[in-house]
């Protein structure tokens, strides 16, 4: 009895059987293919920081230096939300244990009946009611599970995901249930940054070609 | 989650005899609450009564944790406004609840389940699906 107590307790995101890599011991969730994550934050990191770089020194100075100040927050808050998308778990589903897949397994049997050798299994679904409506749960044979509804299986990630909205390459992780919230913000906090540093370069070239010729404002600027 | 828990020694000693999974319903929408009809492989084991009181308790339990409240806006509110940096410093409602469910279970295992050889899983150990019952070998009967 001592000598399993002084052996390291196994944490679950060890043996999660999907295919995802965790990092900082089990505080990071991601897909396995990170590469286009890598360039998501090396395409915002490097617009933001051309923009505070070039426009924000003449910005603060002939407008306001609110406009920078905005920015920032605006740029933390984006990096905030594309990190807690990428890093959290999406709402995966734990897949059946033995005993609960032989005795779905033995479900199935029991509804299908004995269907003679050659002939193809009827499709293994489950009718819920649900608030007087029927809904139809399918079976996944990866996790050995009556999928509930609005879970579908992730074969990027090989997971069933609770309210699974799509895999992001982008994010580098599944959206669901439980980043979805997140996911949303960041998409639409990208595209508020995105207009705002859009209308700043162009006020900013305006201005300055009002002052000394398009063409020269063009030369001067190389980073808008 | 258990970590160096009474029961998991018996349950290294015990053999288990079945598994009883209590199942979602989902008559009154997508909200979580489980079946409280009584399984009949518990029947020799536990009092009917008893088990619906643990799995009524269970589901009001949930429906706490889900509840959408002035609270449970002000903090979702709150916690936009600070990016979600909030959560590294205090719980989410629906995190205290959870808190909450897993002492409960903890308890009931205790008081009630264990001395009759029966264990109760924390739903959420299975995402939330299933009410895993483990019914160990009624070594009392050998005797």
């Amino acid at each position: 009895m001592s000598a399993v107590m002084m052996t390291r307790k196994v944490r679950k995101w060890e043996k999660l059987p999907g295919k995802n890599t965790f990092c900082c011991d089990g505080r990071v969730m991601m897909a396995r293919q990170k590469g286009v994550f890598y360039l998501t934050l090396f395409l915002i990191v490097g617009t933001c920081s051309l923009f505070f770089a070039f426009e924000c020194p003449y910005l603060a100075i002939h407008l306001s230096p609110a406009i920078p100040v905005f920015a920032i927050l605006l740029f933390f808050f984006v990096m905030a939300m594309l990190l807690r998308t990428s890093f959290s778990d999406p709402g995966v589903l734990p897949r059946a244990l033995p005993e609960e897949a032989t005795f779905i397994e033995m479900e199935i049997e029991a509804t299908n009946g004995n269907v003679p050798a050659g002939q193809r299994p009827p499709p293994r679904i489950r009718n819920v009611q649900i608030n007087g409506q029927i809904v139809k749960l399918k079976y996944c044979y990866t996790c050995k599970i009556f999928r509930p509804p609005r879970a579908s299986h992730c074969s990027i990630c090989d997971n069933c995901v609770d309210r699974f909205d799509h895999h992001c390459p982008w994010v580098g992780n599944c959206v669901g249930k439980r980043n979805y919230r997140y996911f949303y913000l960041f998409t639409l906090s990208l595209s508020l940054l995105t207009i705002y540093i859009f209308t700043f370069n162009i006020v900013h070239v305006v201005m300055r070609s009002v002052n000394s010729g398009f063409m020269k404002t063009l030369q001067d600027t190389p980073g808008t | 989650m258990a970590e160096t828990h009474s029961l998991q020694d018996m349950r290294q000693q015990a053999a288990i005899a079945a598994k009883v999974f209590i199942q979602r319903d989902y008559t009154s929408g997508t909200v979580c609450h489980f079946q409280t009809k009584f399984p009949s492989e518990l029947e020799n084991r536990i009092d009917k009564q008893q088990f619906e009181e643990t799995v009524r308790t269970l589901n009001n339990l949930y429906a706490e944790a889900e509840k959408l409240g002035g609270s449970s806006y002000l903090e979702g509110c709150l916690a936009c406004l600070t990016a979600y940096t909030i959560f590294l410093c205090m719980e989410t409602h629906y995190e205290k609840v959870l808190k909450k469910i897993a002492k409960f279970i903890q308890e009931q295992n205790d008081k009630i389940y264990a001395p009759r050889g029966l264990l109760l899983t924390d739903p959420i150990e299975r995402g939330l699906r299933v009410v895993e019952v483990t019914i160990f070998e009624d070594r009392s009967l050998g005797r």
